[in-house]
């Protein structure tokens, strides 16, 4: 794979200014001025703050330095895969009709097909669009995200290249959903940076499905960026199946911003990963708003996963769903850090956060912070977490009918987990996340390189 | 079919079963009866096999086997069924998967093929039938918002499908009305043969009128301190616990 950056460290936050430092040239490169134009403040609000760890208040569960130990190989141009990705990433499941898109490595990938899409839809690669539509991408890029308040955003405005871009124009509603599935494969211990931002327009359904998979056993670092704007009366979906391998790091940022009367689901099955830190802010900016925020995580093993949610009532009458469920096996860790806040004047607001967790072993460990800040006062907002065990209670009841205890355990963390699986507004796509949540806790799909469809890519390593 | 030999049994170091002896052979019907808190529950639950019991001493045999060292799915698989006296509720799990399971892994232990869905949607029609289950019962989560008087029955509806041998059922009669109490009896009855058994645990003798017994047991404070036919719960019904507690306690003084 030519044409990579290699840095010998990462440890050090000098490092990775000194990689940007001495390849300015290659991250500049065929990106428009408001893209680069961004990455110096980006820079400096980077080595203010640092690789995220411990000390930092919004990362208290989750240490990032020891992901970033270790000499990486980055992305900052396009390398050709030699494998046809899409001959084998067909999609097989039955009643699941999706457009498909891949990124390798955080890239848009070049042999992507074109989309059969109504007119003045856009689907396709961030650089592009950012080249031929700069008006269009310039408006929206970056406006959301406060590189001065997270380290990891300011990482990726810094080294943001290439991703995903959507436009869906006003008064369009696209049935099919978009299933981009997000590849990370090399010969080397790689970083890549992913930079997607979608636009729905008024009026327009749309609904995505990203599918995070590692293809090599290389250790990877992916620090991955969205951010999505809904307009006015816009229905969006969002949902994001991380399936990766214990050597990978998927550092999954989300920021959200709607007008009013739109409606947004976002739900995150973190199946399988090494470290898993998801940041999602969402802004109801608009009154009669609805954001439906869900997760799910099943760890085992070393496994970390850290849901960060942040969901802002800035208007009246908007009405925010939070719900995160885990469950934690053998020696593997989580947190769930979930805020609300109601600003002043954001009457009317209905808010409710609930987190809760089962541990299945005597070593696995959740943290969980839910935090409530009001400065309305006609309200209706409710947080609440729990911790448990598995219920010995009804674990016996089943075995007392013949279910042998491992099956038992297996029926009660699914109904446990389908809770949330429950709320998926694309059927096809409920039912097959329920199909691989039951592999997964079977243990069958922990060593998975494979697609969340199915696509088995037989011939890849 | 099951032989209980001087059984000892304690929790959080309390004794409970002080040196139970039963036998139950096929086609019988046992009543054990007893007032609150002299041990029926707790001797149920050890027979099913629940694990925070302390067994201190004594042997129980099903068919010959040691029933003690078995798990409670094999329990169950080697035909024990137990209907609980407070079955738990399990959101999540529904009805139908959680009986379909049941049923499949309980017929896989006994050697028999599996079935099909339409011939198991057809087995939970017959026997919600039975016990005049509700239908959208089946549709539900695990005991999730049903009645008192729905679970009880829900209980027995699980009891038809697994065809158990020996069936405990422990204070099924209580909370029912009297139209649900004739209906849980005659789905007992119905499913009665000459190779299967049933324990009737009570307190009342009212279930007693529906489903006759062989024997009438009565259990006080951990042991069984009468056996006799029939009889003995109606006399027991006309003069309470008390006239037992007495001769007991003039015994032990
Ligand atoms: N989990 C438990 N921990 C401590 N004591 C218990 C427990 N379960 C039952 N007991 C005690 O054991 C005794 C017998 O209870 P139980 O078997 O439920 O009686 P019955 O079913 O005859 O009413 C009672 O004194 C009760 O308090
Ligand atoms: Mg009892």
């Amino acid at each position: 794979m030519k044409e990579t950056v290699a840095t010998q460290n990462y440890t050090a936050v000098e490092d990775i200014t000194g990689l940007y430092q001495s390849n300015t040239e290659l991250f500049l490169e065929g990106s428009p001025d408001f893209m680069n134009d961004v990455r110096g403040k980006a820079l400096d609000d980077f080595v203010r703050q640092g690789i995220p760890s411990t000390k930092d208040e919004n990362y208290k569960y989750t240490d990032l330095r020891p992901v970033f130990e270790g000499d990486f190989n980055v992305f900052p141009s396009y390398v050709d895969q030699e494998i046809d990705f899409l001959s084998l990433f067909k999609c097989d499941v039955p009643k699941l009709d999706t457009f498909v898109i891949l990124t390798v490595n955080g890239w848009y990938y070049q042999r992507n097909r074109n989309l059969d899409l109504p007119e003045g839809v856009i689907i396709g690669s961030l650089a592009q669009a950012a080249r031929e539509h700069p008006e269009l991408v310039a408006q929206y890029y970056g406006k959301q995200v406060k590189t001065g308040k997270d380290p990891l955003a300011a990482l990726n405005t810094l080294l943001a290249k290439d991703g995903l871009f959507i436009y869906v124009p006003d008064n369009i509603v696209i049935e099919k959903p978009l299933q981009v599935i997000n590849l990370l494969r090399a010969k080397n211990d790689s970083f890549s940076t992913q930079r997607n931002l979608f636009i729905v327009g008024k009026n327009s359904q749309l609904k995505v499905v990203f599918c995070d998979h590692t293809l090599s056993k290389k250790k990877f670092v992916s620090n991955k960026l969205t951010e999505i704007y809904v307009q006015e009366n816009a229905v969006f979906d969002f949902y994001n199946i991380q399936n990766q391998h214990n050597e990978s790091a998927n550092l999954n940022s989300t920021f959200i911003c709607q007008k009013a009367s739109s409606n947004i689901q976002i739900n995150t099955a973190s199946l399988h990963g090494g470290v898993v830190r998801n940041n999602l802010e969402v802004l109801l900016n608009g009154e009669y708003a609805e954001a439906n925020v869900y997760g799910i995580s099943l760890t085992d093993n070393k496994q970390h996963v850290d849901n960060y949610t942040h969901v802002d009532h800035a208007k009246p009458n908007c009405t925010s769903n939070q719900l995160f469920k885990n469950v934690l096996d053998e020696e593997s860790t989580g947190a769930f850090a979930g805020r609300i806040h109601v600003w002043r004047d954001a009457q009317k607001t209905v808010a409710f956060q609930r987190n809760n967790n089962v541990l299945m072993s005597a070593n696995a460990k959740i943290d969980t912070k839910p935090q409530l800040v009001i400065d309305a006062n006609d309200v209706k907002c409710s947080h609440g977490a729990t911790v448990g065990r598995i219920d010995t209670e009804a674990l016996f009841y089943l075995r007392a009918r013949g279910i042998s205890e491992k099956e038992a355990k297996l029926l009660l963390m699914f109904a446990f987990v389908h809770e949330v699986i429950a709320q998926i507004r694309v059927k096809p796509l409920q039912e097959r996340l329920d199909e691989l949540v039951d592999k997964r806790f079977r243990g069958e799909i922990s060593k998975c390189h494979k697609c969340m469809f199915d696509c088995n890519p037989k011939s890849l390593k | 079919m099951l032989k209980i030999n001087n059984l000892h049994v304690s929790i959080e170091g309390k004794k409970i079963l002080k040196g139970i002896n039963l036998e139950i052979n096929p086609g019988e019907v046992h009543a054990i009866m007893g007032p609150n808190g002299s041990g029926k529950s707790t001797l149920a639950n050890v027979l099913a096999g629940r694990e925070d019991y302390v067994i201190e001493e004594g042997e129980v045999t099903f068919f010959g086997e040691d029933l003690l060292k078995l798990s409670p799915e094999d329990r169950a698989r080697k035909g024990l069924f137990l209907s609980f006296q407070y079955p738990v509720e399990i959101p999540g799990v529904s009805m139908v998967n959680f009986m379909k399971t049941a049923v499949n892994e309980v017929r896989k232990y006994r050697g028999q093929k599996q079935l099909t869905a339409s011939e198991f949607l057809k087995l939970m029609r017959e026997k919600k039938e039975l016990v005049e289950l509700n239908s959208d019962l089946a549709s539900r989560s695990v005991n999730e918002g049903f009645s008192g008087g729905e679970k009880k029955r829900n209980e027995i509806f699980q009891m038809a499908m697994l065809e158990p041998k020996l069936s405990i059922l422990d204070e099924t009669d209580s909370g029912l009305d009297i139209d649900a109490l004739r209906t849980v009896a005659s789905g007992v009855n119905a499913l009665k043969s000459p190779q299967n058994a049933t324990v009737l645990v009570t307190h009342y003798q009212r279930l007693l009128d529906y489903i006759v017994p062989d024997y009438v047991h009565v259990l006080y404070k951990g042991r069984i301190v009468k056996t006799a036919g029939k009889e003995l719960a109606f006399e027991l019904e006309e003069k309470g616990y008390d006239w037992i507690k007495k001769e007991l306690d003039e015994e032990e003084s």
